[in-house]
């Protein structure tokens, strides 16, 4: 017979404590959206833009306009970029409330759009439905590791509930496929209101990879109102948990104008 | 095609020599369809011979009618069903003609984008007439409760008694094989490491893999070495899930907690090692796109995991609550199995010695001694096992391949030619994965299909459901470990 109870109590708590203690976010050497340096960038150059997937980067008049909210984080720019113009980076905290926050801006001060209110009511009891509309399932595994012991997100008061109707947030993940498309709405309606939306990963925020093709819309722009945009590919955990908390107004959005700020 | 001898059938002679290859103790793979010019659909069987290293395909200049090889081959019935609805062509004798990957009245091309003014169609689907008193019919999802994939499955029940099951799947076709054209062979890794996200690995050296046969390119040593040890950290991250997640469905709670932990931790490693806790974009046609320092820290770490897996392990196998659920659970027979075509630790645990790392070496896999379990029962538990004795094989892989990991190049030059074609392949932690890649003139790729293991699984996981019980069905399905997104694609 196993003693699981004692094993389990013996082996102590591997919970960590962050965002609010000094423990480690267990994200080491995860590689987030490429930082993009303007001065470091040669005039005419549009490697970056010819490698990108996505047409997160796009050449206009010997500008380049780059949208975080398109970028699967497949590296290849920084790979590309001769110049240094496009580095990996660490910055995989990517949630914001204003899709124009997501597309790189010049222009110095924060532009971060201010928290919603009417949130105070769920600021320690959040009830989250999740909708795959079409993901890879990297998303789903991502989501799914947020209630295993090293993150354990009931610490933090959200919960992920079976019913639409017992949700307050709809998080949706996927480029929203064909025969997706009705049971999302149903659900959406079936949420009693004040109800949010949250897009979860690349393909729910723009499309992603398949985005647009036969059997699949650019994400959820156009389909429904997103409150909350965490583009990634997919988003780690730690992204997740620190864009839940900014949608409650629990954590500050650090990211603006396509870059964080400090 | 490389990797593979092409030769010409005809619908005549079709069904003959499918019987032949059944006859003599060989096996169907995939099929597919594709226009090289447009207009000319060719059929595409692909098939294993017995004691061969490569594969054979059959080349079958098809009209818009081909005979169906569903009654020989019972696993090919999907296959020709999505060729019916994604090329147009008819087979002939279907014995489910139905729609599988598009809803009826669908079109297969469309502006995606205009959902809202021109919302989908929601067509049938096919469930069995069943009218007889005292018998429920349960429909349940595409939304379920909990985080998982979209999916719809329909029970036909009484009391607690399974009589017929039937899920509905590709809600989440994607038309991710179209993705794929236009796109340059060197460009579209980023495409397949996407197609199942817990399958990165798989997919990206099963289409890498194509494409280096259609180039001719020999893959340096370090390259092929690094792609085994990749390979195989996702087969322990997967395969630790699954326990964890089998233990959840059996309410082993404290065991649950510990398979996930352990989970996070082989994908915190994956994290550190490559930057992506997928172990995405490492990997590029001639070899990888950048090298790796595994230096003494990942044989230490994947060391100490080895030993809290086997803990673990030791302690599942003394908790009886967890047996007793698992042991005659959803037996899947050997012929059922080989039948529908299941593949991976499925059909090892039904008895099926199969496992292309073995039998048809890629990668570094000929140079390393691969151990293939097999089982006979064919019940959860025997999955279970199989699964387990792989994590103990991946773990013994990974640091063979640190003991002998030499200095040297990373990635080889080679451009598939205008009009060449490849077949690669890989086995994933769920099982079989085949890429058949055709490059088009302008050099750019022009068609790619996917065979995808969960494709074959979830053929055969609904014969393991009929006629059991509905206590049993949580556990049985997490004891197949499907995904979905590889499925629909």
């Amino acid at each position: 017979m196993a003693l699981w109870t004692l094993f389990g109590l013996s082996s102590g708590k591997a919970t960590t404590t962050w965002p609010a203690g000094d423990d480690a976010d267990g994200q080491d050497g995860l590689l987030g959206m490429p930082r993009y340096n303007p001065q470091a960038c040669d005039e005419g150059c549009r490697i970056c833009a010819e490698v990108c997937p996505t047409h997160a980067i796009e050449a206009h008049d010997d500008k380049l306009s780059v949208d975080y909210g398109r970028c699967v984080i497949c590296q290849l720019c920084t790979e590309a970029c001769p110049t240094g113009a496009m580095t990996p980076s660490n910055d995989w905290a990517f949630g914001v409330r204003d899709r124009e926050d997501l597309v790189w801006a010049s222009g110095g001060a924060p532009t971060a759009a201010p928290g919603g209110t009417g949130k105070r009511a769920f600021f320690r009891s959040l009830h989250v439905r999740h909708v795959d509309a079409g993901s890879c399932n990297g998303c789903e595994s991502e989501l799914q590791a947020l209630n295993n012991p090293f993150y354990n997100l009931h610490r933090l008061g959200i919960f992920f509930t079976p019913s639409p109707r017992f949700a307050d947030l709809l998080l949706v993940t996927g480029p929203v496929t064909r025969p997706m498309f009705e049971p999302l709405l149903a659900a959406y309606q079936a949420m009693p209101e004040p109800r949010w939306v949250m897009a979860v990963g690349t393909c729910a925020v723009s499309g992603g990879i398949p985005g647009g093709n036969y059997a699949c819309a650019t994400g959820l722009e156009g389909i429904l109102p997103v409150d909350l945009y965490l583009p990634g590919c997919p988003p780690n955990p730690a992204a997740i948990i620190d864009a839940l908390l900014i949608f409650l107004d629990r954590a500050p959005q650090r990211v603006s104008g396509g870059r964080v700020r400090d | 095609m490389i990797g593979t001898r092409i030769r010409s059938v005809t619908a005549e002679t079709l069904a003959t020599e499918a019987r032949a290859l059944r006859d003599t103790g060989g096996r169907m793979q995939f099929a597919y369809a594709w226009s090289p010019n447009g207009d000319d659909i060719e059929v595409r069987y692909v098939a294993a011979l017995p004691e061969r290293k490569d594969f054979e395909t059959w080349l079958l200049r098809a009209g818009n009618e081909v005979p169906s090889l569903a009654h020989i081959w019972p696993l090919l019935g999907w296959y020709e069903r999505e060729m019916m609805d994604l090329s147009g062509i008819r087979f002939a004798g279907h014995p489910e003609p139905h729609p599988l990957v598009l809803r009826e009245g669908a079109p297969s091309r469309g502006n995606g984008q205009d959902f809202l003014k021109h919302p989908p169609v929601d067509g049938g689907h096919h469930l069995p007439i069943i009218d007889a008193k005292d018998i429920q019919r349960l429909p349940f999802g595409p939304i379920r409760a909990d985080v998982v994939e979209s999916a719809e499955f329909t029970f036909f029940y009484v009391g607690e008694h399974i009589l017929h099951y039937q899920p509905r799947l590709f809600f989440k076709h994607r038309g991710m094989e179209t993705c794929f054209n236009g796109r340059l062979p060197s460009d579209a890794v980023v495409v397949a490491e996407r197609v199942s996200g817990v399958g990165t690995v798989g997919h990206a050296l099963a289409f890498c893999e194509a494409v280096e046969r259609a180039a001719g390119c020999d893959v340096p040593v370090r390259a092929r070495a690094l792609r085994v040890l990749l390979a195989e950290l996702e087969r322990l991250y997967n395969h630790l899930h699954y326990l964890g997640h089998l233990c959840s469905t059996t309410t082993l709670k404290v065991g649950e907690a510990q398979g996930k932990l352990l989970e996070e931790r082989a994908k915190q490693l994956n994290a550190r090692l490559t930057g992506s806790r997928f172990l995405r974009s490492m990997l590029a046609p001639g070899g990888l796109r950048r090298d790796l320092a595994p230096d003494k820290w990942l044989g230490d770490a994947l060391e100490a995991l080895r030993k809290e897996v086997i803990a673990y392990v030791d302690r599942l196998e003394a908790s009886e609550s967890y047996l007793d659920r698992l042991i005659t659970t959803g037996p899947l027979p050997k012929r059922v199995a080989f039948d529908q075509g299941a593949t991976g630790p499925v059909e090892r645990a039904s008895g099926l010695d199969r496992d292309l790392r073995r039998d048809h070496p890629y990668a570094l896999y000929d140079e390393l001694p691969v151990t293939v379990t097999t089982l006979e029962e064919g019940d959860a538990y025997a999955r279970e096992r199989v699964r387990i004795a792989e994590i103990e094989a991946a773990f013994d892989l990974c640091q063979r391949v640190l003991f002998r990991l030499e200095p040297g190049p990373i990635r080889t030059d080679g451009v598939a030619p205008p009009l060449s074609e490849g077949l690669g392949w890989s086995e994933g932690p769920r099982g079989s994965l085949f890429y058949a890649v055709h490059i088009g003139g302008d050099g750019t790729l022009a068609r790619v299909k996917i065979k995808s293991p969960s494709f074959s699984n979830w053929r055969a996981f609904p014969l393991t459901v009929h006629d059991s019980n509905m206590m049993d069905y949580a556990i049985n399905e997490a004891s197949f470990g499907l995904t979905i997104a590889g499925c629909d694609r």
